[in-house]
């Protein structure tokens, strides 16, 4: 492609394959849409966009990226109300205010030998933007993220809790890699960052926003899968309880449950079966670990009656 | 190569999946990117960069299997051997040629090889095969593509062959028909793919397009299910239309906060003020349905309308009477929804219609629910069995409500005769239409929410 010369691709991201072994050095376990995604992100300079149930990996996928290319992480969490000043730049108030005490005096000396008042202001004009330039101006993620020299990872978390004014700021950072501001200009990335958006999706993104990003979604995973992705993140497991404990999982997600137990929640219940040295899965240490998988009392209660029969099935799709 | 995308994106819209200019030159360079080579790599990159949710995700993927394949019938073998000499020769080098073709079998297990895709391919476009509608209209496309591939020189000897008696004359025949009919198989699955590409999608938003249109009371079983689907479809466009978070600007209250944080850079001088904004209210409906056996069927499509909107709305009441008023909000959210009309109809659908008594109902037992939030909608045609109409609980409730609006399934000539006191109620309401239609009911719910604004 017309890649710029000076926008040198790394060794991770020159094919899909490295792109999967990469991720998998830093240990996340990605499937191939996952690093086609990656691949075509830096290939073609486009955002990603996330969407997913929570605690498949989104977020995780960002921060391993950045550790696998040793790229800095910039991160911004998106909530209610966050605005340009939080999430590009801000001018450093309590600076200028200070410097302006500071150099009072200074001023007084340099139009001292000034006639006229005329003569006063022109010596002041040249100095008039010195308050408004980088040395007070307080650089947020956005900005962070165009002025790595050695390439960044810039993660936008959550933005559909973000408001829709903020979505129309990004439009700008997200085509063209540069934020505007007014008193200086516009300052163009040095090398355009890997941007990674996350979503929730609990409200519907602007079309806008949709058509400049590259669209993955990330599901539950399967058995395979799961086993590959906890034998990475708890070392220490044994490889039939792995087998009974995704098992379980599998089966827990196809319930009629309100909050289906995520990765996250399956890394967390292995560390916990690992601590407690539990060779294989019975009922009653499913029961008194539960609370791990399942967050909502709701839910709780509508597997408790089954804890047996769901325990039984899943040992004897483990042993099958 | 560009033909093959943009031929794909025209299919992927005519799917339903909404592929703009910018997205189609992303996928250009996608193409340049990956190549051809690995096909699943391919589905899963053209789907990262043109399809932008789960659903058009599935779309896309099926469409891809659908257009980046070949046509089903032509890969199957069971067809005439090919004579191990190759091709006969007749003399004629456009015959030859075409015989050439019919004979390409390199492909997998006997399917067509590159050169007979090639000129099929080329063949179809010139036959504008992709303009397509009808499934009856193979026929007529699979003769206009072997028309464009000069089938007529092969014919043409073929019946000259024919009225020959001669032995050699005769296996020349042979030859000619067998190749014609191969090449005829071969168009004809051809032009069956390209239907499900682009006929297919195009006849059902036809379809949808008609039954939207038609009277809700006369909907034949068979329509109910495309209605469904097409009222699913556009209480989603309203939802994403209206579940727009806007915040509204008060003019004159300030903001005292923002303001002095937006002018410290002037040493607290207040340049630029900003002022204090209130987020919206969200949308409280409620609907106030008549069962009674004539307007069941559109009491039927409000609600599922209503719960399909649920996004956008933020609280939703509904009330069912024919004489005694119900709260149905309970089993419309927590049933599935077929049942949950059944379960309203068996037991508020009978008793002759009261609309005085809905009134009073709602007065006694749900009047808090109703404040200058709440937009009132009523369904019916007003019809009361000569009972008092309540004027006066309908202009309360009216005074309380932020807008009522009725919508009335009988036509406009019919209101005020005999026992229907509709147009006693107009003067009440904020606007009263003639609903028939399922785009009627999308223009007024558009309405209701609009005035959230």
């Amino acid at each position: 492609m017309n890649d710029d010369p000076d926008t040198a691709t790394p060794g991770g991201l020159a094919s899909i394959e490295n792109a999967i072994s990469m991720l998998a050095e830093v240990g996340y376990i990605a499937t191939r849409p996952i690093a086609t995604a990656l691949y075509l992100a830096h290939h073609l300079r486009k955002p990603v966009l996330i969407e997913g149930p929570a605690g498949v990996g989104k977020t995780e996928l960002a921060v391993s990226c950045a550790r696998a290319l040793q790229f800095a992480l910039l991160r911004l969490q998106c909530y209610e109300g966050l605005d340009d000043n939080k999430a590009l730049y801000e001018w450093k108030y309590g600076k200028q205010l200070l410097y302006t005490q500071i150099l009072k005096e200074k001023i007084g000396l340099l139009v001292d030998d000034a006639d006229t008042l005329h003569g006063a202001f022109a010596r002041l004009a040249g100095f008039q933007d010195l308050f408004f330039s980088r040395e007070f101006l307080e650089p947020r993620p956005l900005l962070q993220a165009m002025e790595q020299r050695g390439g960044s990872v810039l993660l936008i978390d959550e933005v559909d809790k973000s408001e829709e004014a903020f979505e129309a700021l990004l439009l700008e950072v997200l085509a063209d890699y540069q934020v505007t501001i007014p008193e200086i200009g516009t300052v163009r990335a040095l090398v355009p960052p890997l941007v990674i958006l996350t979503s929730n999706n609990t409200r519907e993104l602007g079309d806008a926003l949709k058509r400049r990003c590259l669209h993955l979604h990330i599901d539950f995973p399967d058995a395979a899968l799961e086993q590959r992705v906890l034998r990475a993140r708890v070392p220490g497991i044994g490889a039939a309880l792995l087998a009974q404990l995704v098992a379980f999982v599998q089966l827990l997600r196809v319930q009629n449950i309100r909050k289906p137990p995520s990765v996250a929640e399956s890394v967390d219940w292995a560390r916990t079966l690992v601590l407690l040295h539990a060779p294989v899965l019975d009922e009653t240490l499913v029961r008194e670990t539960l609370g791990v998988l399942l967050k909502r009392e709701s839910d709780v209660r509508e597997i408790d009656g089954q804890i047996g029969a769901l325990t039984r099935s899943a040992l004897a799709a483990a042993g099958g | 190569m560009e033909g093959v995308l943009a031929g794909f994106v025209r299919a992927l819209r005519a799917a339903g999946a909404e592929a703009s200019t910018a997205e189609t030159l992303d996928a250009a360079r996608t193409l340049a990117l990956m190549g051809y080579a690995p096909r699943a790599d391919l589905k899963t990159a053209l789907g990262l960069v043109l399809a932008k949710s789960e659903e058009e995700k599935r779309l896309h993927d099926q469409v891809f299997e659908l257009y980046f394949s070949l046509p089903p019938e032509a890969t199957s073998a069971g067809e005439t051997a090919p004579s191990p000499a190759g091709p006969p020769r007749t003399g004629d080098a456009r015959i030859d040629a075409l015989l050439e073709l019919a004979d390409d079998r390199r492909g997998p297990a006997g399917a067509p090889g590159d050169a007979l895709r090639q000129a099929l391919a080329r063949a179809a476009s010139a036959a504008d095969v992709d303009g397509i509608r009808f499934a009856t209209q193979a026929g007529y496309f699979a003769g206009r593509m072997l028309d464009a591939m000069g089938i007529a020189a092969l014919e043409q000897r073929l019946a000259e062959r024919l009225g020959d008696d001669s032995p050699g004359a005769q296996a020349e025949a042979d030859a000619l028909g067998a190749a014609r009919e191969r090449l005829r198989r071969q168009a004809r699955a051809l032009v069956q793919q390209r239907f499900e590409l682009f006929g297919k999608p195009a006849t059902e938003a036809f379809m949808t397009e008609v039954t939207v249109q038609r009277a809700l009371g006369r909907l034949a079983p068979a329509e109910m299910e495309r209605m469904k689907a097409a009222i699913a479809r556009m209480a989603k466009k309203l939802a994403a239309h209206h579940s727009r978070r806007q915040r509204r600007l008060l003019r004159g209250r300030l903001d005292l906060r923002r303001t002095l944080r937006a002018n410290a850079g002037h040493d607290g001088v207040p340049f630029t003020l900003a002022f204090r904004q209130r987020r919206r209210d969200k949308p409280c409906i409620v609907a106030v349905c008549d069962v009674s056996g004539s307007v069941a069927a559109q009491v039927r499509f409000l609600l599922l309308f209503l719960y399909a909107l649920h996004d956008a709305v933020g609280e939703l009441r509904s009330f069912a009477f024919s004489n005694r008023l119900k709260d149905v909000t309970v089993p419309l959210e927590t049933l599935p929804f077929d049942d949950a009309m059944a379960l309203i109809l068996k037991e508020v659908g009978h008793g002759s219609t009261d609309y005085g008594q809905a009134w009073a109902d709602l007065h006694d037992r749900h009047w808090d629910g109703i404040d200058r939030r709440t937009t009132v909608i009523v369904l019916g045609d007003g019809r009361s069995n000569g009972t008092d109409p309540r004027l006066d609980l309908f202009a309360e409730l009216a005074g309380r409500a932020k807008r009522v609006l009725w919508l009335c399934p009988e036509p406009p000539g019919r209101w005020g005769s005999g026992d229907s006191a509709i147009l006693r109620y107009r003067p009440f309401c904020t606007s009263l239409t003639h609903c028939a239609t399922a785009s009627d009911l999308e223009r007024t719910l558009d309405e209701a929410l609009e005035a959230y604004h």
